[in-house]
């Protein structure tokens, strides 16, 4: 009975390792981390079923909501302008590397250069140059004869959250350009041609035939952006430390549930809160699951067929 | 080499003989693992186990250090798993009482007649609060000071200051000379907390006011506390220059290069700066009150403790180990291999610098504040300082603004404050 059903649906036996992998790696650290924020915690020992208190106590009781919110709101902040950033100067660097012409090799590959590095060199490498006592960059705005500008950039609240998202952007932007000239190199010349025909001008063809056509890779793009800068930790925690310094003014979601899970790194240990941090990261997934499945649907509407 | 099915059998059974009597031979032998944060250390502990191992030539132990910033995590998941080491490098006050809490370490009070010897404020380190058992041999002390450079302080003819304002006009002196008067910057935030620990005892009224905190009889909005913090901010004028920029590498950096005269600092530098500069010649002072005559008090804790895991299969080789690490003997090789002042009782450094803060240390300490009573709960009063402090310093919030949400989030979990 059970080998006949397995006889005919045979495709569920070839679907097993991927679903144990899935299971194992997945679903299980989800559901557990789900678990964990049910119960109040104890240093190490879990405690009593408590609901969804360590809900509560990260949204409204402070110190946690503030800390919450604050790391929220830069997450935002930190996607608004890489998004940005890389729908121009990303989509405007895509279409010109798409014309051939001599050195756009090479500049391609410059800018994809960085996003071969490693997060944590990335973030070392920067710490090094925008230190203000020797650092590279103030040195070099003090020979252009911009010494007015120098900045302790990561030691300021004003500029830390921003410098800090320059240099991902720095190593990121390589990506979505490379995305982005695949798809625009996926467009047939005959629509362009067509346009042409009709009499369309440079940017006429670009904002009615190339943008419509490009648009589902952006969209891809800019969900993939999000969910990774929602889950985002390492840049943060390498260049400005766990509680985001300095005053939490580079506090992202990843540094805060870390900080919160294992205790601040930096005061060399002090009991982690396994519940509030489960529901940390729980919350963290529901605004990464709930927004990239809009967008999915979204994307899916607005494409267009010529 | 073309193998006979001769040869293959004998070697065969030589392979299974082998496997069988290895372990028969071994018997006698014990085996230990010895986890540790201490990455930098790792030559000196492989020496202090050889000492060991003169006297017990039956326990073999491997020491093994994991980066300090991951330490935590790694030896708090290896214990849930129920395995881990025999001999366990904790943490001190709220950073080890978890795990004892837990069940993962063995109570060590009866264990290690040794511990008798040590001072209270020593055991408190390693104290689980709530049944008052200790966990831990303490393995070595710190103190958060003002380090300063003497060749600077000989060429600018300065003195070690006996007033604030002594102090002051000192680091002006300094700053005209065109050296930084201070090393200190606020890049990090734990960084504002050793300023903290060096700065503010003396204007906090040390001990009285450590005691009415941690007991609740008073808070951290008390006016002797919001002095202690004016004070530290007096000292701003005299940091580097962007000084919010300034982080801890480039902190010892400047001063070991004698870019700067003064360093805010724990002991544990001494050996750092060494490296960094063999020349450089150091000096030390405890910040001064307000007249020579008024109490100064000169910062302390615990750095942690060696205990052992509760799960050992080996608890009686653990335990002669543990025991060997309590004795003045190794105190004594601890201090002149490791340059840190031991905790073990009556052990006199041979480093006239860590000798001159023993000194000192009889003479006036105080616990280290946040450190010591406030990192048993989450927001731990280290984070809370350190973040404030960073706001204060960069100039985002008032020094009122800091303490009330200090206090804030302290209320939320330390039971003499929720009352």
């Amino acid at each position: 009975m059970v080998i006949r059903w397995f006889q005919k649906n045979i495709y569920v036996l070839f679907l097993l390792p991927g679903l144990i992998l899935y299971t194992v790696f997945m679903v299980y650290p989800l559901t557990s981390a789900l678990g964990f924020s049910l119960f109040s915690w104890d240093g190490l020992v879990r405690g009593a079923y408590c609901g969804l208190d360590n809900f509560r106590t990260v949204l409204q009781q402070a110190p946690y909501n503030i800390r919450f919110w604050n790391a929220l709101k830069h997450n935002t902040i930190f996607f608004g302008i890489t998004f940005v950033l890389q729908s121009t100067l990303g989509l405007f660097l895509a279409v010109l590397f798409t014309r051939q012409r001599r050195g756009y090799g090479l500049l391609q590959t410059l800018f994809f250069l960085p996003y071969t590095l490693s997060m944590v060199i990335v973030g070392f490498l920067w710490l090094l140059l925008l230190n203000p006592t020797w650092g590279a960059f103030n040195k070099a705005l003090h020979l252009l004869g911009l010494g007015k500008w120098a900045q302790p950039w990561l030691g300021q609240t004003e500029t830390a959250l921003f410098t800090v998202i320059m240099v991902n952007a720095w190593r990121w932007l390589g990506f979505p350009i490379l995305v982005f000239k695949a798809g625009l190199q996926g467009i047939s010349e005959e629509y362009h041609e067509a346009a042409r025909v009709d009499g369309a001008n440079g940017w006429q063809v670009f904002r009615y035939i190339t943008l419509p056509l490009v648009m589902p890779t952006i969209g891809m793009v800019t969900i993939l952006t999000f969910i990774w800068i929602f889950n985002t930790f390492e840049l943060v925690f390498v260049m400005q430390g766990s509680s985001g310094n300095p005053y939490y003014s580079t506090d992202i979601l990843g540094t805060f549930f870390y900080r919160t899970a294992f205790g601040d790194s930096t005061t060399g240990g002090e009991p982690g809160q396994i519940g509030i941090a489960s529901a940390i990261a729980i919350l963290m997934f529901l605004i990464v699951a709930i927004v990239s499945y809009f967008g999915v649907r979204m994307i899916r509407q607005s494409e267009v067929e010529y | 080499m073309i193998m006979t099915r001769k040869t293959l059998v004998i070697l065969t059974v030589i392979a299974c003989l082998g496997l069988v009597l290895t372990p028969a031979a071994m018997a006698e032998k014990v085996n230990l693992t010895f986890w540790s944060w201490r990455t930098e250390d790792v030559d000196a502990y492989n020496k202090f186990i050889a000492a060991f191992n003169e006297k017990h030539p039956d326990i073999n132990i491997e020491f093994v250090a994991y980066r300090n910033t991951e330490y935590n995590t790694i030896l708090a998941t290896a214990l849930q798993a129920g395995s881990g080491p025999d001999i366990i490098h904790l943490r001190a006050y709220g950073g080890m009482e978890p795990l004892a809490k837990a069940g993962y370490l063995m109570a060590l009070d009866r264990k290690v007649p040794e511990l008798a010897n040590f001072s209270r404020d020593v055991l408190l380190g390693a104290t689980n609060r709530a049944d008052g058992k200790v966990y831990g041999v303490p393995f070595a002390v710190q103190t958060v000071q003002v380090l300063y450079n003497k060749a600077i302080f000989r060429e600018l003819g300065l003195q070690e200051p006996s007033t604030w304002d002594e102090f002051l006009q000192l680091a002006a002196k300094v700053k005209e000379a065109g050296y930084i008067p201070f090393a200190n910057g606020g890049k990090e935030g734990w960084t504002l907390e050793t300023y903290f620990g060096a700065v503010a005892p003396t204007f906090y009224g040390g001990n009285t006011f450590f005691d009415e905190v941690t007991t609740g009889k008073t808070t951290f909005t008390d006016p002797r506390f919001k002095a202690a913090i004016e004070r530290m901010l007096e000292l701003r004028p005299y940091l580097p220059d962007q000084y919010m920029g300034v982080g801890y590498t480039d902190m010892q950096m400047l001063f070991a290069q004698e870019m700067a005269a003064m360093f805010l600092a724990g002991i544990y530098e001494l050996g750092t700066l060494a490296q960094m500069n063999p020349d450089l010649e150091v000096g030390l002072f405890v910040v001064p009150a307000e007249t020579a005559d008024q109490p100064k008090f000169l910062t302390m804790y615990v750095d942690g403790s060696y205990g052992i895991n509760a799960a050992t299969k080996h608890p009686e080789a653990a335990l002669e180990f543990i025991r060997f690490l309590a004795t003045e003997e190794y105190g004594t090789m601890f201090t002149n291999t490791l340059q840190q002042i031991s905790a073990v009782p009556g052990v006199e450094p041979d480093n006239e610098l860590l000798a001159e803060v023993v000194a000192l240390m009889e003479e006036s300490s105080s616990p280290y504040l946040m450190l010591t009573a406030f990192r048993y709960g989450q927001p731990s009063g280290s984070t809370l300082l350190q973040n404030e402090l960073q706001g204060v310093f960069a100039g985002e919030i008032t020094v009122d603004e800091a303490l009330a949400n200090i206090q804030a989030g302290l209320e939320t979990w330390y039971e003499p404050f929720r009352k």
